[in-house]
């Protein structure tokens, strides 16, 4: 049986799928057989953040659909051995996720795979939804910044009420907060809200926080998932992150500012 | 903090701002939740029929709904004016 993994928002552009691609490459490197799904109908991203946008020939709707069946579309990731992708179709057709379908998929993915890690859209309609709920598991990103964060409280309230093992009368899915786009700098000086505050308001665990980062971007540009980039600050947060998701214990790194020396304490920055 | 700041007004910090606006909001936004969907509307109605009677603001109304054992309580709570007439 594979664990499923929802990375889910509410508000876009916070790093989802950046987040999916690093979250789903770091497991793999590690040796668990994983399985990334793009549940962004319409608007398919995971691909291009992925590396791997040329290869798509057939995706997740035409799987559901019985056009194409799950070997035929699950792209195996030229760089970690254990990572298949699933990308999202491009019909317009919203309603093409079907829960039956979803199901199907996700249920026969389970049978050959560790972890199975949704990427769901921004908002709150079906894509999310669905990508939200057969989730074993949450990983909520957010920015520390106001509509991010209250959009991740919807979302967090979402994941209480309306998943699958809630509906079967079983707990709440637990959600973990992964703090990203993250300046210690600006935080220090009160511009910011802090790790501290975010967890305050949002009330759940602390996964990791990745580093407002160029490698991030950089990373993009490339179709290449930024956790692969081991120099990188965003990079060994994100590692940091997969570690501590796979249950072990690593301090947080690049969230404290460099003391200053006497001049520039004089003189500000 | 440079010099040159101590000249600056002091204000309040942004992010404390954020943090204290974000508290209310989520703590009103979290009241809502897990109420069956039409405790709003049913909200707006009752205050129109109490209307009809007395002039009363648009809060109150206070409706809350929670769980005790298998039993779902809903609690209505309407604040009358202290001048009626």
């Amino acid at each position: 049986m594979a664990r499923i993994v929802v990375i889910t928002s509410g508000k876009g552009g916070v790093g989802k799928t950046t987040t999916s691609a690093a979250i789903a490459t770091g497991l793999a490197l590690r040796g668990h057989k994983t399985a990334v799904i793009d549940f962004d109908v319409g608007l398919r991203n995971l691909d291009l953040i992925m590396g791997c946008e040329r290869r798509v020939v057939y995706d997740f709707v035409n799987v559901i659909n019985g056009d194409a069946n799950l070997k035929q579309a699950l792209i195996r990731d030229k760089r970690a051995d254990n990572l298949y992708i699933l990308p999202a179709s491009q019909t317009r057709d919203k309603d093409a996720l079907t829960q039956d379908g979803v199901e199907r998929v996700l249920n026969e993915l389970s049978e050959d795979f560790e972890y199975i890690i949704c990427d769901s859209p921004a908002g709150i309609e079906r894509g999310a939804l669905m990508a939200a709920y057969f989730a074993d598991e949450a990983i909520v990103v957010t920015n520390p910044e106001v509509s991010s964060v209250r959009d991740s409280d919807r979302i967090l309230g979402i994941l209480a009420s309306k998943t699958r093992q809630v509906e079967q009368g079983g707990e709440p899915i637990q959600g973990r907060l992964l703090l990203t786009r993250y300046a210690a700098e600006r935080a220090a000086r009160g511009e910011m809200l802090s790790i501290e505050d975010v967890g305050e308001i949002l009330a759940i665990d602390l996964l990791g926080v990745i580093p407002e980062s160029q490698a991030v971007l950089n990373a993009s540009n490339a179709g290449l998932p930024v956790v692969l980039d081991e120099e990188s600050d965003a990079g060994q947060a994100y590692q940091d992150a997969v570690d501590r998701f796979l249950g072990e214990e690593r301090p947080l790194r690049f969230v404290d500012v460099p003391k200053k020396g006497f001049f520039g304490r004089l003189f500000g920055s | 903090m440079g010099i040159f700041d101590y000249f600056r007004q002091p204000r309040q910090k942004s992010a404390s701002v954020a943090k204290e606006r974000l508290q209310i909001i989520v703590a009103r936004e979290r009241a809502a939740r897990g109420g069956p969907d039409y405790l709003p509307a049913m909200q707006q109605e009752l205050l129109q029929v109490i209307r009809k009677y007395v002039k009363v603001n648009d809060d109150a109304v206070q409706m809350n709904v929670d769980r005790e054992g298998d039993c779902e309580v809903l609690e209505l709570n309407i604040t009358l004016p202290d001048d009626r007439g």
